[in-house]
């Protein structure tokens, strides 16, 4: 495989849940479009940062990504691989090199089972490893995460928040995965813990050149962690690029109002603020042309009626919009 | 309502409220002290068991009880102690002078019952009225709050909005009876990035309108930049430091507030590494009897871990809690 080809691969995916109505008969009334046709691609050791408000559909792609559900349309290859099509051992295998974390370490860790065993479940479950081998696994991944391995006998609420969530990072890591899907890994951390987790899930990058999908929602995380930065919209990809490029030329106006709406790190440097009107419309019937445009404060005539293509505007910066 | 503009609404004096279990006593909040002026905001900043909360829940008198007791320390709101008023006084005091906002409008609202009703029940207490002078009480209170169509909304149920709008109606009860001082415990939290602006934008407006105070209880230090006129940084149940918002930025002076300025990523600049404070804060029901920031702290020395520092000036209203400032250090 060379060496720069994309570890993961997402080709126009989209997800409709179909919206019933009836008790007996039901009748498919609308979908709610989730996901609607994004393409994006994570390289080998890399993060990307998916950002969007709730109900842009940030979940529904992780969840498309660790085939937790079926796509509408659309691939998802892994090392050149249609995921939707594995079966069997191959399926097995696909288990234990995708992984996730997830926001709440409470309710992520089941409470009836000890550390050890968390974190040795994404090994014993999909392959064949020794009782030696595994003891030997979760003693080092324990102490990577910076936990004594002494602790692996205990239960999961002996622990504090920032500990559980060093748990489910070593489950995460125990089957030498190569990409981790961190779904709000910091969010219900305290702030001064949430430095630690941050720079742990850092450091883990460099020592397995493991990928990471991070889905987040605040700005200056993803500033922090992610090489490329997603921005959704209602289902879509209204920009996509190199996180410092984005940071420093945001172009999508939903970017810049993204932007400006994230809270200042000092008192002199609150900026001019955009601030939107309304609220993110409804994903059964998203407004026609582009999904921005109600409440865009640049919106033209024809941003209500064609469907902007995303355009690249410099190397590796995309963005869907019609003023570009 | 007194016009003059930097009068003090609220003083709290050496509060020190205890929470008794079977086994220890937990120092939620261990002897605060703090002011606040009329039309000011004060931020409250710390992380979660710090005692934030226990202070707001003090203020308003609603410390859980049997376990809960406040057991020392003076809240004068408007000239008068809150602690030592009884708890049929106290209902008097809580909306009309006093009120709160909370963090999640979900559970802070009644599912069964309607926005109208809901609005009403605290419109009612302000002033007794009939239910035509009610309604239309309830619609101008919601267009206060900028909820669009306020005529239509009085018929809604929560689960029929969204959060954003949510909250803002929980701004709106709070502000019915036209409080002095309003505590809102993490009112953003809950929301989104674009919402969360729109409603912090939103308290700004009503308090310039009407000379509201506010305290700030977060754990989010863009939204202390972006609100605060003051801040108070909470630790293991004491104000470690205090100043106003510049102050505190400009020139963090106790190590923990350094290093929590330091541990939070930055939207404006790229940082290589964030710097991380190792360790956990001690528990509430085991204090230490020297500094409580002393085994987390990189500068401590033996003085630390011996006796509790005292307060140091190091400007006009800018004090902190820290052996460090002093002169023998």
């Amino acid at each position: 495989m060379v060496d720069n080809a994309p570890l993961l691969e997402v080709k126009g995916l989209k997800k409709h849940f179909p919206v019933n109505e009836g008790l007996i008969l039901m009748k498919t009334v609308g979908y709610v479009q989730a996901v609607d046709g994004i393409s994006f691609t994570i390289k080998q050791g890399e993060t990307l940062g998916l950002v969007g408000e709730s109900g842009c559909g940030k979940t529904t792609t992780s969840k498309l990504i660790l085939r937790l559900e079926q796509p509408t349309e659309g691939q998802v290859l892994l090392n050149g691989q249609d995921i939707y099509e594995l079966k069997g051992q191959d399926l097995k295998n696909y288990r234990t090199e995708v992984q996730a974390v997830f926001q709440d370490p409470w309710s992520s860790l089941s409470p009836r089972m000890r550390v050890k065993d968390i974190v040795s479940e994404p090994l014993v479950v999909n392959r064949k490893v020794s009782a030696a081998e595994k003891q030997e696994r979760i003693a080092e991944v324990m102490a990577q995460v910076g936990l004594h391995p002494e602790q692996a006998d205990n239960y999961p609420h002996e622990f504090s928040g920032g500990q559980r969530q060093r748990i489910a990072v070593a489950s995460a890591l125990s089957s030498y995965p190569k990409l981790i899907v961190l779904d709000e890994p910091v969010s219900a951390l305290d702030v001064s813990i949430r430095a630690q987790v941050m720079n742990l899930i850092k450091d883990l990058q460099e020592e397995y050149n493991v990928s990471y999908l991070l889905i987040a929602h605040n700005l200056a995380t993803v500033r922090y962690m992610a090489h490329q930065t997603a921005v959704m919209y209602l289902g879509q990809i209204v920009e996509y690029s190199d996180t410092e490029e984005l940071y420093q030329n945001p172009l999508h106006p939903y970017t810049k109002a993204l932007f400006s709406a994230a809270l200042p790190s000092h008192p002199d440097l609150i900026q001019e603020e955009i601030v939107l009107t309304g609220e993110v419309p409804s994903p059964i019937n998203p407004p026609k042309g582009c999904r921005f445009h109600p409440r865009c404060p640049f919106a033209m005539d024809r941003c209500s009626e064609e469907i902007p293509i995303p355009q690249q505007v410099s190397p590796g910066h995309q963005v869907a919009c019609h003023l570009y | 309502m007194n016009l003059s503009d930097n009068s003090t609404v609220l003083e709290v004096e050496d509060l020190r409220t205890y929470i008794y279990t079977r086994t220890s006593i937990v120092k939620a909040v261990d002897g605060i002290s703090f002011n606040l002026k009329k039309g000011e905001t004060l931020g409250i900043v710390g992380e979660s068991g710090c005692g934030k909360t226990m202070t707001a829940l003090s203020l308003l008198r609603l410390v859980p009880r049997p376990a809960g007791k406040i057991v020392t320390g003076e809240i004068r709101l408007n000239g008068s102690d809150l602690v030592q008023k009884t708890e049929e006084e106290m209902r008097a005091v809580r909306g009309r002078q006093i009120s709160m906002i909370l963090q999640d409008p979900q559970t802070s609202l009644n599912p069964v019952f309607n926005i109208g009703n809901q609005l009403g029940e605290s419109l009612s207490i302000a002033r007794k009225d009939d239910r035509k002078g009610l309604a239309s009480r309830a619609v101008d209170a919601l267009r206060k709050v900028n909820v669009a169509a306020p005529d239509r909304r009085l018929e809604d149920f929560p689960h029929q909005m969204s959060g954003g709008m949510k909250q803002r109606v929980v701004g709106a009860i709070a502000m019915s009876c036209e409080p002095s001082v309003i505590i809102a415990d993490e009112p953003t939290t809950a929301l989104d990035v674009t919402i969360q602006l729109q409603y912090l934008r939103l308290l700004k407006d009503i308090q310039a309108e009407t000379g509201l105070s506010i305290i700030f209880i977060t754990h989010d230090f863009g939204v202390v930049a972006r609100m605060c006129d003051r801040v108070a940084v909470m630790y293991a149940g004491r104000i470690v430091e205090e100043g106003s918002v510049r102050d505190i930025f400009n020139n963090p002076s106790h190590p923990y507030t350094e290093a929590l300025i330091q541990s939070v990523p930055k939207l404006e600049e790229k940082v290589e590494r964030l710097y991380s404070i190792e360790g956990q804060p001690p528990l509430l029901s085991n204090l230490p009897n020297g500094c409580r920031f002393a085994d987390r702290c990189p500068h401590a020395k033996e003085i630390c871990t011996a006796d509790y520092p005292d307060s140091f000036n190091i400007s006009e209203g800018h004090t902190a809690d820290c052996w460090r400032l002093d002169s023998s250090w």
